[in-house]
């Protein structure tokens, strides 16, 4: 153990970059097999995926499903194993971690599920749900363990605590359960909090309610915080920058007012112009929508993997030459070649 | 609005369902009428009832079912009065269809999609199977699917595809009616605003009526005409669709169009407090005053249902 820490420390000394974390050109492939062996190529769920978060940021990644959004969120939480790149977090690189490490790193990060009912065990009253990390975290004095849960539930405000601590997830409501998910993922008092689509499942009102509560314990704890949605009308709400992604890849990083008002790829653009607001003119047009769905992450489209579907293609480039990122106004970053 | 004019009008329509612990007010006393070719949209949260509208209108009561009255017309007729089967013949897919919720998972997973968007017509038209395909490759060809995918297997298709399919199967009858429950709740934002440029198109080319059933206030602005919400088995407002989203009426409406996220404009966004109430025993008087921020003594009595510049509110500040 203590040698572990000796040799981290001189890690720290080299790759010290001030951000809490660093995700490094990182890869995440699941391979196929035939007949349940034999080699049948890979889908490439996360393919070059490269970024960095300050302490006390909250981004959101946003993308449609299957564009490797959970993927990246599982290997960030090292839950997968990249196939290739690194992911530094407070100057740790994950491929260097031991169980020790691995132990500490637990309770560093949170996660907050997308189905709270799912999320929480049927058989476990809250109490006990809030105290599973503490005891697995080796805290072994029960009236610590119970001022926490206090402490916690009182954050996400499900007081008064007697009145919750003693009911079994089914007698909660689902903005209620998602409180509980919330209280769980931070009662180790983590740095990083990882949402995936944390209100997807729950109604309109209570929607608020929840982005609410997560913006305020993001801005008390100082926390850094990855929100996954595909619901791009929360995240203006919810945080500063917003990283849009398309079939394994991040297309766009920008802030959330430059890119909300002026989205730069077209990917973007098409996701922007899809986005209803609630206005009775919507019933009179008919939306723009680029043709056809997003490709399979098997065999990924060649050059841009936006090209077959994007309205301002620019043919002999789009197709065979992957674009990098380019930087059009300061902070904006967009992957598409209109931009060279 | 007459009766005799409106394509579907419905009156007093009350669905219980027994429980152990009493009747749950699913549907409580619903009215309302719909033109041909317009949409309403019936918006409310989880539990308000508005699914259970949806079946009720269809006579698909689940085996609880209890108080079950009202008038329902369709064209005129008052089908309340015919007999199940009657009703399954003549007006379950003849005249009105749907698109239950998740329809798109609800394919059998070993039949091919154009034979099972061919059912409904073999059994409700009485066409041989030859003809039913050509009316599902008609139908395909309106929602979008290309004609290849009818020898597909609902695995072969993504889930807009899906999604689409389910519709033709809503379609292929060639209803006046069609129910949409939750048609894009579980897709993705574009496939989501393809569907609904699918349902327009279906709407403008084919004289279609809808009744869409949500609780995404705003996709359903895609497709509104009039726009009804619901709040614990009741209609508590319902008006059309540009005087509503500019301006709602009972508290409840202006609440929840206030927990809506928007991406254009930057506004406030704001939570109602409290749970919506427990159906089996809904408060007295009007349902919504203990989370109402407007409440007044009157709230304790039953508010009633008031007319306003052609708009219909349930509440008490109108009165």
């Amino acid at each position: 153990m203590v040698e572990a820490r000796e040799s981290n420390a001189v890690l720290e000394m080299k790759e010290s970059t001030g951000s809490l974390l660093s995700v490094q050109d990182l890869r995440v492939w699941f391979e196929l097999r035939q007949f349940g062996f034999g080699h049948a190529g890979y889908v490439h769920a996360v393919d070059g995926v490269s970024f960095e978060l300050a302490h006390g940021e909250a981004i959101a990644v946003v993308g449609e499903s299957g564009c490797g959004k959970s993927s990246l969120m599982k290997a960030i939480l090292a839950l997968y194993k990249p196939t290739k790149g690194d992911i530094v977090f407070d100057d740790k690189k994950f491929s260097e971690f031991d169980t020790t490490i691995m132990r500490w790193f637990r309770s560093q990060v949170g996660f907050v599920q997308q189905d709270p009912y799912g999320a929480l065990a049927p058989f476990m009253n809250v109490r006990r749900i809030l105290e599973e990390p503490l005891i697995v975290g080796g805290i072994k004095d029960k009236l610590e363990r119970e001022r926490r849960v206090r402490k916690v539930m009182d954050e996400v405000k499900l007081h008064p605590v007697e009145d919750y601590w003693d009911k079994f997830p089914h007698m909660l409501s689902g903005g209620q359960q998602q409180r509980v998910v919330i209280a769980r993922a931070m009662i180790m008092e983590p740095k990083l909090l990882v949402a995936d689509e944390p209100v997807s499942m729950l109604d309109a009102s209570v929607r608020v309610e929840i982005l609410k509560l997560l913006r305020g314990l993001q801005q008390e704890h100082h926390l850094t915080v990855i929100y996954i949605t595909h619901d791009l009308a929360t995240v203006s709400y919810f945080s500063e920058r917003i990283f849009v992604m398309y079939a394994g890849m991040i297309v766009e990083k920008a802030s959330v007012d430059n890119l909300l008002q002026n989205p730069k790829h077209p990917y973007t653009y098409a996701l922007l112009q899809g986005t209803s607001d609630p206005d009775a003119n919507n019933a009179l047009s008919f939306k723009e929508v680029p043709p056809g769905e997003p490709p399979s992450l098997i065999t990924p489209p060649t050059g841009c993997r936006f090209h077959p579907r994007c309205p301002k293609i620019i043919t002999g480039l789009c197709e065979f030459q992957e674009p990098p990122e380019f930087e059009p106004d300061k902070g904006h970053y967009v992957s598409c070649w209109l931009y060279k | 609005m007459t009766d005799e004019k409106a394509l579907l009008h419905i009156e007093k329509l009350v669905l219980y369902f027994n429980t152990r612990s009493g009747p749950v007010q699913a549907v409580d006393g619903v009215d309302f009428s719909l033109d041909t070719n317009k949409a309403v949209v019936i918006v409310g949260e989880s539990g308000c009832g508005k699914s259970s509208l949806a079946k009720a209108i269809l006579r698909l009561l689940p085996r609880n079912a209890g108080t079950y009255s009202g008038k329902i017309f369709l064209e005129g007729q008052d089908v309340m009065l015919l007999d199940d089967e009657e009703y399954r013949q003549n007006i379950r897919w003849a005249a009105i269809s749907m698109v239950p919720q998740a329809a798109m998972n609800a394919l059998n997973p070993v039949i091919r999609v154009g034979e099972q968007v061919a059912e409904p017509a073999i059994v409700h038209l009485g066409v041989n199977k030859t003809d039913a395909l050509s009316l599902v490759k008609k139908m395909f060809q309106h929602v979008g699917v290309p004609e290849g995918f009818i020898s597909r297997y609902p695995f072969e298709l993504s889930g807009g595809m899906r999604q689409r399919v389910a519709i033709a199967m809503a379609l292929v009858t060639s209803p006046n009616l069609i129910i949409l429950d939750e048609p894009t709740s579980a897709l993705d934002v574009l496939t989501q605003a393809n569907i609904f440029n699918v349902l327009k198109r279906i709407k403008k080319e084919l004289g279609t009526s809808y009744i869409l059933i949500t609780h995404d206030i705003a996709t359903s602005s895609e497709l509104a005409d009039d726009v009804a919400v619901m709040y614990a088995g009741q209609i508590v407002e319902r008006g059309d669709a540009f005087r509503f989203f500019a301006q709602p009426l009972h508290p409840y409406s202006s609440a929840l169009m206030a927990s809506v996220p928007t991406l254009r404009g930057k506004k406030m966004l704001d939570f109602i407090i409290g749970q919506p109430p427990s159906l089996i025993n809904p408060p007295t008087g009007c349902r919504f005053a203990p989370r109402c921020p407007s409440r007044f003594e009157k709230c304790d009595q039953d508010p009633p249902v008031i007319e306003k510049e052609d708009r219909k509110v349930r509440c008490w500040l109108y009165a």
